[in-house]
This record gives C-alpha cells, sequence and structure tokens, in this order.
C-alpha cells in the first residue's frame, strides 16, 4: 500500500459531503467534503505503489473542471485512471445534488 | 424465428428485472427498507475503519465493509446490518464484528423497552477476516450472543443472495437466525469448497466443480433440505416481498438451531457406507412445508 497527498487551489466553496465507490478489485471509494480553507486536498491510500505520476495527471485534470474547496480521500485496489476519473465525476456530481 | 420486436422486448424486460445481487452492500440495504425511513449508523464519514489492515499494507474502507441503517419495514423498526461483498470478500474484522453486535444489542434494547426491532443481516461474506483473524472469532462468538438475546424478542433474518455466499464463521448466524432467505445462485456452508480441498484434496471435493459445489451449498439444495425457509428469484421487489412476509409472521413458533434432537437423529440416520447423492438428501432430509 502507498499513501499519496496532493493539493490544489480552489475558487469556490464546496457543497456537500458524498461518498461513492467501493475498496473491491479494481475499483476504488471516493470520500468528498467541502473544506473550510480555499484550498483543495486530496490524499490517496493505493494497494498499487509507484504511481503517483498517473493519480497526479488524473487529479489535473479533475481540479482543471472542478474549483471547489474540497477534501478528497480516496481508498483504492487497484483501479484505471479511466475508473478513477469516473469515480471522481460520480463524487463532484453527489456533491452538488 | 424472433422478430426485432420480440428480441427487444426481451431486452427490456431483462433491463426491468432490478437484480439484487448487481447491488451494492449500501444500496442492497436501502433497497429492503421503506423509502426515507431510514438513516446510516457508524457511515462511510465516521471513519471507523480496520487499523489492522494498514499495518499489514491493505487498503482499508471507511466503513469496514459493514453498512448498518436503522429504518422502517412495512411501518415497523428494524436494522439492516449489510456485508459489503466486494470489500475482503466480505469478510468480517474487529470493528464490522463490533458495528454488527452493538446494532443488534440496541435492536435488543429497543425491543425489551417495548419497541420491538427486528433484525436482517446480510450475508455475503467468506467468514472472518484473516488479517485479523483471532479479534474476528471473538466477534462472531459476540454476534451469536447477541442474535440469541435479540431473537427471544424480535426476528432476526438472515439473506444471502449471492455470489460470495456465506461461509466460515458467518454461516453460524444463518444457524441461529429466525428465518433464512436464499436465493438460486446463493452458497451457504461452514467450510468453503476451496478450504475443503485444500484441507483435504481434490479427491475430497472439486471447487471448481461448479454443479457438484451448488448441489451441495446452493441456495435451492439448502432449501430443499430445510436450511433455509423462503427461496427467492434475484428480483429486488420478490427479496423485499420475502422480507416483509416473514417479519409479518413475527417470531417462529421453534427456532432451528433449538432442535437439537431433531438434527443428531438425521445424521445419525444416514447412511455414509455409500456417497450420499444430493438428490437422496433432498427425499431423506425434506423439508417441512
Amino acid at each position: 500500500m502507498e499513501t499519496l497527498e496532493f493539493s490544489f487551489p480552489a475558487k469556490s466553496k464546496g457543497r456537500s459531503n458524498a461518498h461513492v465507490g467501493v475498496v473491491g478489485s479494481g475499483d476504488l471509494e471516493v470520500l468528498l467534503q467541502p473544506q473550510k480553507e480555499m484550498q483543495s486536498k486530496v490524499k490517496i491510500r493505493t494497494s498499487v505503489a509507484g504511481f503517483s505520476e498517473q493519480w497526479k495527471a488524473v487529479l489535473d485534470r479533475f481540479f482543471q473542471t472542478h474549483d471547489a474547496a474540497v477534501s478528497i480521500e480516496i481508498n483504492d485496489a487497484g483501479a484505471t485512471p479511466g475508473l478513477v476519473a469516473l469515480r471522481l465525476a460520480q463524487a463532484a456530481e453527489a456533491s452538488e445534488k | 424465428m424472433t422478430t426485432m420486436t420480440e428480441t427487444k422486448s426481451e431486452a427490456v424486460e431483462f433491463s426491468k428485472r432490478a437484480s439484487f445481487i448487481e447491488l451494492s452492500g449500501r444500496e442492497r440495504a436501502i433497497a429492503l427498507l421503506d423509502q426515507g425511513s431510514w438513516r446510516e449508523l457508524l457511515g462511510p464519514f465516521d471513519r471507523m475503519e480496520s487499523p489492522w489492515l494498514v499495518m499489514q499494507n491493505i487498503t482499508p474502507q471507511s466503513d469496514d465493509g459493514c453498512i448498518i441503517l436503522k429504518g422502517k419495514v412495512d411501518g415497523q423498526p428494524c436494522v439492516v446490518i449489510s456485508m459489503e461483498p466486494a470489500f475482503q470478500g466480505g469478510s468480517l474484522g474487529e470493528v464490522s464484528g463490533a458495528k454488527i453486535t452493538a446494532a443488534l444489542d440496541l435492536a435488543c434494547r429497543d425491543s425489551k423497552n417495548g419497541k420491538v426491532t427486528s433484525a436482517v443481516v446480510l450475508l455475503e461474506t467468506g467468514g472472518v477476516r484473516l488479517p485479523e483473524a483471532n479479534l474476528g472469532l471473538a466477534a462472531v462468538a459476540e454476534i451469536c450472543s447477541s442474535f440469541i438475546s435479540l431473537r427471544q424478542y424480535a426476528p432476526v433474518v438472515c439473506l444471502s443472495a449471492g455470489t460470495v455466499g456465506c461461509f466460515g464463521g458467518m454461516s453460524l448466524l444463518a444457524g441461529l437466525a429466525s428465518y433464512v432467505i436464499l436465493t438460486r445462485e446463493s452458497r451457504l456452508g461452514l467450510n468453503g469448497p476451496e478450504v475443503i480441498e485444500q484441507e483435504h484434496g481434490i479427491e475430497e471435493f472439486d471447487s471448481s466443480d461448479r454443479k457438484l459445489v451448488w448441489a451441495i451449498d446452493g441456495g435451492e439444495q439448502r432449501y430443499m433440505t430445510g436450511m433455509a425457509d423462503v427461496l427467492v428469484k434475484d428480483k429486488v421487489e420478490e427479496i423485499a416481498a420475502a422480507l416483509r412476509k416473514v417479519l409479518k409472521a413475527g417470531l417462529p413458533k421453534i427456532h432451528r438451531s433449538t432442535q437439537i434432537d431433531l438434527f443428531r437423529k438425521r445424521i445419525a440416520a444416514l447412511n455414509t457406507d455409500q456417497q450420499i447423492d444430493p438428490n437422496t438428501l433432498r427425499q431423506t432430509w425434506k423439508r417441512e412445508s
């Protein structure tokens, strides 16, 4: 297991908590919560070590279109970058509902 | 020859089927409770995760793979405890075990005080989680004890829909339940097929022989031999209706696990000189309908 942490600038306020996904093989769990500070934080615990660059690339793309200040925790069981992007989008959508 | 319209209507029918098995642990629990009647106890944001998995380099889950929803079924208080099949094979750890025990004990306290609260346990589980084995085993003992306390006042229902099935220490819970609901896809047994093969060899049990596995552990066989009370199709509405029906019936006249003499006699009467085939067992251990 590897733990990774990232931070991203934010411009607007986060809405509400959202929880999506499950820590099952090839899947991941995302816990999204609004942050008070105008900055977003991401903490990842992944079963597959050595993919820090790929995680950063997926998160860079996500935060290009999402500027709300949120704290995101990810528990990952080997999801592909595509699935990670979908789960993040799902969490963002659930948070805005 | 099937026409285009027929094929299309079949596809529509299939898409409307609303499979229970395809739901996640949390979605399964929600599907069984009256709409809008529930709240989650110790949910993901309470972060009651396993401290032991991280120490062993295993990614934990925020709810430890155990979802507890307190709500109502047909307007009556009920707590639904659901094992998440996708996380660690639905296995039981220290935290998930403590969550289950606490939920059952709260239901028991409410029931004693006159607010009869039934419990439904969704058993999609390989049993105790090996990375926290001793704590998991202790948790099974605690849950068994809480089952027996609660079932004096309110029905405790075990439901296994599949496809993980219910094995190991957690299968004891099905034995103690007031009612057991299974599907054809589900399996129920103490030692799982792979464990038997690993311990006693492929001659004893071939775990890759699906026909053999389901002929012994399968939901239909368990139902036909009286080890389960209701056999349902993998449909959300059918499963929810079966649950409402058993809860409405209330406590059974006699709990399966108290019929010690009956089961001792059944086992003693078996002729083990020859291999017993599943169909013969259905005749010998006929369910009382």
